[in-house]
């Protein structure tokens, strides 16, 4: 199955500077996780070369009713996750 | 006799009808020019990034607007602004019109001109209203802020003295630059956009436009800038609505 996930996110990446010439301190998402019945099925890091509210698909292979757990961490104490209950038929 | 009077009538409204029909519509969404991919950004609901600020409208609608409002009694209302405030005797554009219930009915301060929370009511109110055609709200009082609109469209500004209808009215399809002259039609706002990286308005979008021509841009909440987008929404009158959009 296909799996498709959106954060809302600036994504700064720290390398900008603002209309007055200082730097913007950088806010990243910096690790994405995602875990089927505490099975880690996709951890990735994240950099500054993506765009703002990064839009992530993957596939993985069902093997059975769960719960995918999908975390978001990042710059700033950034941390959200949500949870899904997937019923394989 | 009557009968007799009345058959030349009716041969000149089929000739009519006929004429209309031969000359077809070439106004186009810019969503046909855009690169296939930024297409189906668009076309795909679960991908387009305007959904994450539908969906934060959508708390603050059920917080402040269901008392009094249903997402389907909005159905439509999108297609008629801007449009005409008998109290206030001027043109509201769709945003002005919220911020004006904001203040008469839910009693709270105005929202900030392209604030977050601005932006997600007005895109819950539009996507109500998505798959329908523009049809502007009739009258001379809407007709003379058209007629405004179309002045301003068509007037020269900036030091690149560049009118509006100079770019999108003759030579929409070739290029600026790598990017293809779109024809103009308001039709998916507010929009995504990849350059902003964030949902933005029409108004920004007119803003940014005349920047790019290094004129001084009309203050966000102008009646320069509510008769040009009332023009541009007569201009698109029956093109349909397909907020969210995304453009690049």
């Amino acid at each position: 199955m296909e799996v498709r996930t959106l954060a809302q996110h600036p994504m700064e990446t720290g390398y900008r500077l603002d209309s007055n010439g200082s730097p913007l301190p950088r806010d990243l998402i910096r690790r994405l996780e995602v875990d089927f019945d505490g099975e880690r099925v996709l951890a990735a890091s994240l950099h500054a070369a993506i765009a703002a509210n990064p839009y992530v698909a993957f596939s993985f292979v069902l093997p059975r009713t769960g719960t995918l757990t999908v975390r978001w961490v990042g710059d700033n104490a950034y941390a959200h996750s949500e949870s899904l209950r997937i019923v394989a038929t | 006799m009557k009968a007799r009077c009345a058959a030349p009538w009716l041969l000149t409204a089929a000739l009519a009808g006929w004429a209309a029909q031969a000359q077809p519509d070439t106004r186009r969404s810019g969503l046909v020019t855009m690169s296939p991919a930024t297409q189906a950004l668009q076309r795909d609901d679960s991908q387009n990034p305007a959904f994450l600020w539908l969906q934060s409208g959508r708390q603050r609608f059920e917080a402040d607007c269901a008392r009094c409002h249903t997402g389907d009694s909005l159905r439509g209302a999108a297609t008629r602004y801007p449009a005409w405030d008998t109290a206030l005797q001027q043109p509201l554009s769709l945003s002005a019109r919220i911020n004006q219930c904001q203040q008469r009915y839910v009693k709270a301060a105005p929202l900030a001109a392209e604030s977050d929370d601005l932006l997600g009511l007005e895109l819950v109110v539009a996507f109500a209203s998505r798959g329908l055609p523009i049809t502007p709200e009739p009258g001379a009082a809407m007709d003379a802020v058209r007629a405004q609109g179309r002045r301003l469209y068509t007037q020269r500004m900036g030091q690149l003295d560049l009118s509006c209808a100079q770019c999108h009215d003759t030579l929409p399809g070739r290029r600026l630059g790598g990017s293809v002259i779109p024809q103009g039609h308001p039709t998916g706002y507010p929009i995504y956009r990849l350059e902003w990286q964030a949902l933005g308005s029409l108004k920004r979008r007119l803003r940014g436009c005349m920047t790019g021509v290094r004129a001084e841009p009309f203050a966000a909440h102008s009646a320069e800038l509510t008769a040009l987008e009332s023009y541009l929404m007569q201009r698109a009158a029956g093109m349909l609505l397909e907020t969210p959009a995304v453009r690049p």
